[in-house]
């Protein structure tokens, strides 16, 4: 039976856990946009939310391990660079398609050529 | 001279052969040059020949020691295939006939082709042909003998297809061809038996196995292997039932048929059983299929060619008669009666052959005897020479046809009477129609269209210096000692028995006679005696019907085989193919439906996927800590 001090220990020392913990339940959110939502704009929102899930577990993994290294955050930053670069055609792609469709509603945008 | 002749006689297919090259690569257009040449290239052959002989004779060649120079062809593992040279008496004999006649051939052709744009071609071909047969007869063992034996068999095809705009020269070329290939199936079965079973094909090597093979082993497979070597010939020379290819042959130009008939094609038969006679001679039951055949052949052939009309068919069938008594003379065990019947038959039938080519254009065209008529008072050489021809075919002394029939008459009454008797029927028969051929055709009036001239010197000449042959051959052959030349085994003396030559010149008086008082003098009227014999005369005339039994037969098995392979290739294996087409399509309906282009649902497989992966491999982490007790 854990006791009080114990369980406040748990509570308050942030540990690997849970940035875990957070990393998969941002993921699991992305994810879910994913599926459900229909606007394009959304759609780049969560998969953002994913991919700074990813981010997120890069870094705490590279905070928690034994040895001083930096691969992790460097890794973490080049994520985000190219997260950025892929949002911004992600947003050219998606205002083209506005253009030209008037729509962003991934439903409507089953025509697998041009 | 001799000694060169001897030692390079591989030059005497070579030469031909060179010629064919020549003519066919460099002066087909030129009509003189490709006959000059043709020409020169077998009188050299003939010449080498000549002095082939000479050698065989000053240096006491004989039939158990041979002449032999020998050169690797090929080598395969351990099997060495030989090329090279064999020569004894039969080979000096065999190159002598056929330098000859196809020499006086190729003159004759001067004169015959003269008007023919395709004369170049017409020598070139002459030449191979000359050439196939020359190497086919030097051969020194089984497989080269079989390589030229093709190349007769391809030579035959392009000369008897010669007019090949002829729709009915184009139908015999291919008949020929096909049904020696028949033949020559077997004979290669029987020649790869030889090999399997000896390791060698070589003549001198067998001649040098086989007492000791027999002494083991005893004869029965070799029977078999004699049965299928024996088949080659039936289809080149001519034998019942693969004889239906040699009338036919007439279709390609005359002097080709003199050449077929006479000393290329279809003595290769005879002369392959002659080579390889060690082999025969041990097979009791082989040769007395050989002689049983070859006198039906003889009989069955005579009987044909009694009411034939075209005056090279009555030739063509005396040639399938005469083939068949040389196969009766190698059967009763006499190679000498049988190699003596070859050289004065190539002498007398290639005369008469190129006598029909003279008549035959003299006439335009027209081939039916029955309507020539008196030609002696418009062609007297060719007349001559015809009858010198008829009278040695008929077997009357002196000239050759007497001294070989004889000889062949004597050694089947030796071995069998039956034989005997067929023989004598035979002689009497050819004896018959052949006097009805000379009688009808060159005696009577004539009649006033008649176009017929005597020919050109070309191709008068080669007539007359046959026909001397065609004199001397057989008396010289008797006289000079042809059976102290070429013989197997036992070397006999050869006397004539005055009974069996008596009763044969009686016989064929006798039919000549006949044949003058139905066709000159008309006592009785051919056609009565036509219609009183009925269906004999029907089935004879319709060459007992062997084409439509034929045909018949063909029709039953190869065409329904093909319609039943056609059916398979439409039903099945082009079902097979469409089948797969099908089924391709099908998968690729099915595949295409989640392919919708829906976004949302490619992210729900895909991410279905990474869980179906991770909960897999979480799995068997499991598994293994279990396993190994909570360490990797």
């Amino acid at each position: 039976m854990m006791n009080f001090m114990e369980f406040m220990q748990l509570a308050t020392h942030v540990g690997l856990h849970h940035f875990l913990l957070l990393s998969a339940i941002l993921f699991s959110i992305g994810l879910f946009g994913l599926l459900t939502k229909k606007g394009l704009i959304p759609l780049l929102m969560c998969v953002e939310l994913m991919l700074n899930a990813v981010n997120i577990n890069l870094v705490a993994f590279n905070q928690y391990m034994p040895v001083p290294d930096y691969s992790g955050q460097l890794m973490a930053i080049f994520s985000v660079a190219v997260a950025a670069s892929e949002i911004a055609v992600g947003v050219a792609l998606t205002f083209r398609i506005y253009r030209d469709r008037g729509t962003v509603n991934v439903d409507e945008l089953k025509e697998l050529k041009g | 001279m001799i000694d060169f002749a001897l030692y390079h006689a591989w030059l005497i297919p070579l030469l031909p052969a060179l010629a064919f090259l020549i003519i066919g690569l460099g002066t087909r257009q030129d009509k003189k040059k490709s006959a000059i040449i043709g020409i020169t290239a077998i009188g050299a052959s003939f010449l080498l020949s000549l002095g082939v002989v000479g050698a065989v004779l000053t240096k006491r060649l004989v039939m158990a020691a041979p002449f032999v120079m020998k050169t690797v062809w090929a080598r395969i593992g351990d099997m060495e295939l030989g090329m090279g040279v064999l020569i004894d008496p039969l080979t000096a004999m065999m190159l002598v006939v056929v330098t000859t006649v196809a020499l006086m051939v190729n003159i004759y052709s001067v004169g015959y082709m003269e008007h023919d744009p395709g004369m170049g071609r017409f020598f070139a071909f002459l030449s191979l042909f000359a050439a196939s047969m020359l190497g086919l007869v030097i051969s020194l063992n089984f497989l080269q003998m079989y390589i030229f034996w093709e190349g007769v068999g391809l030579c035959s095809y392009l000369l008897i297809g010669f007019y090949y705009y002829k729709i009915s020269a184009r139908e015999a070329a291919k008949k020929a061809f096909i049904t020696t290939r028949i033949g020559d199936f077997g004979m290669l079965l029987g020649i790869l038996l030889l090999q399997i079973t000896f390791g060698t094909v070589d003549f001198v090597a067998l001649k040098s196995m086989l007492p000791n093979y027999i002494w083991v082993s005893g004869t029965s497979f070799l029977t078999v292997i004699g049965l299928l070597l024996f088949i080659g010939p039936i289809g080149k020379s001519g034998q019942f039932p693969l004889h239906v290819w040699l009338p036919d042959a007439m279709e390609g130009p005359t002097p080709v048929s003199a050449l077929i008939h006479a000393a290329t094609m279809v003595v290769a038969g005879v002369y392959l059983i002659g080579r390889a006679y060690f082999i025969f001679a041990e097979l009791p039951i082989v040769m007395s299929v050989i002689a049983w055949l070859g006198g039906f052949t003889a009989f069955f052939a005579a009987t044909i060619a009694i009411t034939q009309r075209p005056f090279k068919r009555i030739l063509a069938y005396s040639t399938i008669s005469q083939l068949g008594y040389m196969m009766l003379a190698l059967g009763v065990g006499s190679l000498t009666a049988s190699m003596f019947h070859l050289m004065t038959h190539a002498f007398f039938k290639a005369l008469m052959f190129l006598c029909a080519g003279a008549v035959i254009e003299a006439m335009h065209e027209e081939a039916d005897i029955f309507k020539m008529g008196g030609l002696r008072h418009r062609m007297p050489v060719t007349f001559k020479c015809m009858t010198i021809g008829v009278l040695a075919i008929a077997g009357l002394p002196p000239f050759a046809g007497f001294f070989s029939k004889d000889a062949i008459l004597a050694a089947a009454a030796e071995v069998s009477f039956p034989l005997y008797l067929l023989a004598s029927i035979t002689a009497f028969m050819t004896a018959f129609y052949m006097s009805r051929l000379l009688f009808v055709a060159f005696f009577g009036e004539v009649s006033d269209d008649c176009p017929a001239q005597e020919t050109n010197a070309f191709m008068r000449w080669p007539l007359v210096v046959l026909a001397v042959l065609s004199v001397v051959s057989g008396a010289w052959g008797h006289f000079a000692g042809f059976s102290d030349w070429v013989f197997y085994g036992v070397h006999e003396e050869e006397a004539i028995n005055w009974t069996i030559a008596g009763s044969s010149i009686v016989l064929s008086l006798f039919a000549m006679w006949l044949a003058y008082q139905i066709y000159v003098e008309k006592r009785w009227s051919s056609h009565q005696i036509a219609r009183r014999l009925g269906v004999l005369y029907d089935l004879s005339f319709h060459a007992y019907y062997i084409d439509e039994i034929y045909a018949f037969i063909r029709e039953l098995t190869v065409d329904k085989a093909g319609r039943l392979a056609y059916w398979i290739d439409t039903h099945i294996v082009d079902g097979v193919v469409h089948g797969l087409g099908r089924m391709t399509r099908g998968l690729s309906v099915l595949l295409a439906l989640p392919q919708n282009g829906d976004a949302q649902r490619y992210v729900a497989f895909f991410y279905t996927g990474v869980i179906a992966l991770v909960a897999y491999s979480l799995f068997y982490a499991v598994k293994i800590l279990s396993v190994t007790g909570g360490a990797f």
